[in-house]
């Protein structure tokens, strides 16, 4: 009992202070948000003229997410080894905490860039979803599929020397079957005519996808930690 | 005792030779061809087994991977290495020869069927293994953080082929109909049935075989530098 509140207080402690740490400099958050309303502009005026399918329309919208995530998620453990914090991090707080802890804050960073991407992506795009508890719903399951793979990569960037150009390489792969589960959710939601059925099966996938993630991390994030 | 071991090794490494010829003469004069496909239908006997073989390569260097983060030995994680690097190998042979096969058959070389989609992963997982490796100076550092990502991806991979059939671009124009049943049985002539089978055993003798040449050079290079120290 403890032990358990006591591991939460750590993740809460370690959310805490990357939170006031992001609210000082305020820099991943710029750089991600800048990044992805940047790549959303550029869709935008790009394809304004055209009126797009609800599938390429969720491709592009996933794939502005997807690679904002890439440009800013990596910052929370590499900037750890760049202020040579992180040995200080690995006195104060147990791994599974500072992982928890550090899972929480990629989802806060995610969750806010989702949270600007999506309504201005309908408003630009000039989309009106056609069931808009569903599109909630993949945004929700999505971010925290692409924290969840994004956060041991960059617990494995963060060791490694090449840590920039890495962490895309790395974490493609892995958030491949998350990502194709988000587009195609997505699909689903701004198409309407398709069966809410199949929608349903792939927020499941979704779902399932970042437990795994999750709980696979959670046992291998002290090896990559304390090593 | 280790010469009639090395001796037993050296007669399965003929043995394998032998295997591996007959297969590959038996699979253009023995087996016939499949009814719709032809003469096009012989790639079986050869990019199922490297595709197989790929992701044998995988497990066993997943199984390396665990183990090493349990013991730490060095061998462990030159082992997981070397079957990804047989993995890589094999899974480029198995999708240039699916990517002619599909040419000549389906008229494209490439359309993201969902096996084209899963091998690409595969592929684009094996250089993301080799990049990360090549980017950490240190070696336990580098053995451990390489386990990692390759426990990682292994445990994707299950989802992905969930998730791949159901990539919306096209269906998959992977032969179902000659070669495999759709309740995944086997629909094939005895002799095409024998062919095939021998040819997976062959091409699994293969990874061994060259698996194992790697461990005991890489152990007589071990073994070197221990005397140098000396």
């Amino acid at each position: 009992m403890t032990s358990s509140s006591n591991c939460a207080h750590e993740v809460l402690a370690v959310l805490a202070k990357d939170l006031r740490s992001e609210y000082r400099t305020r820099y991943a958050l710029s750089a991600v948000l800048l990044f992805a309303v940047t790549a959303l502009a550029v869709v935008s005026f790009s394809v304004s003229p055209y009126s797009l399918e609800a599938d390429a329309q969720s491709a592009f919208l996933w794939i502005v997410l997807f690679f904002s995530a890439m440009s800013g998620l990596s910052r929370s453990f590499v900037r750890e080894e760049e202020a040579r914090t992180a040995m200080a991090l690995r006195l104060a707080a147990a791994p599974e905490a500072v992982y928890l802890g550090k899972l929480l804050f990629n989802i806060t960073l995610q969750g806010a860039v989702v949270i600007v991407v999506v309504p201005l992506f309908l408003v630009l795009m000039d989309i009106a979803p056609a069931h808009p508890g569903l599109l909630v719903w993949a945004a929700v399951l999505g971010t925290l599929a692409l924290a969840s793979s994004s956060t041991i990569v960059a617990a494995i960037v963060s060791r490694a020397n090449a840590k920039g150009a890495l962490f895309a390489v790395l974490a493609f792969p892995v958030t491949l079957p998350g990502l194709s589960s988000a587009i195609r959710a997505t699909t689903a939601a701004l198409q309407g005519a398709v069966g809410r059925a199949r929608a349903a099966d792939d927020l499941r996938a979704l779902a399932a996808y970042s437990v795994l993630m999750i709980a696979t991390s959670l046992l291998l994030f002290d090896f990559v930690w304390n090593d | 005792m280790l010469t009639r071991c090395a001796r037993l090794l050296t007669g399965l490494k003929w043995f394998l030779g032998v295997w591996m010829t007959v297969v590959v003469i038996a699979a253009f004069f023995y087996a016939p061809a499949a009814r719709n496909l032809g003469q096009m239908s012989r790639i079986i006997y050869f990019h199922i087994p490297a595709a197989w073989v790929t992701v044998l390569a995988f497990l066993v260097c997943t199984v390396y991977s665990a183990k090493y983060l349990r013991s730490r030995r060095a061998e462990d994680d030159a082992a997981a290495s070397f079957s990804a690097e047989l993995g890589l190998l094999f899974c480029v042979i198995a999708t240039v020869s699916g990517s002619i096969f599909a040419k000549a058959i389906w008229g494209s070389y490439w359309n993201w069927d969902p096996r084209e989609t899963s091998i690409f992963i595969l592929l684009l997982i094996y250089g993301a293994y080799f990049a990360l490796r090549s980017s950490v100076d240190d070696p336990a550092r580098r053995g451990s953080l390489a386990a990692v990502y390759g426990i990682l991806a292994f445990v994707t991979v299950p989802l992905l082929v969930f998730v791949a059939p159901r990539i919306p671009a096209v269906q998959s124009l992977h032969p179902d109909g000659p070669i495999l049943v759709a309740d995944g049985g086997l629909d094939m002539d005895a002799r095409m049935m024998t062919v095939f089978i021998s040819s997976l055993a062959g091409f699994t003798g293969l990874f061994v075989w060259v698996f194992s040449l790697r461990m005991r050079a890489w152990h007589l290079v071990q073994r070197l530098a221990h005397r140098q120290e000396d």
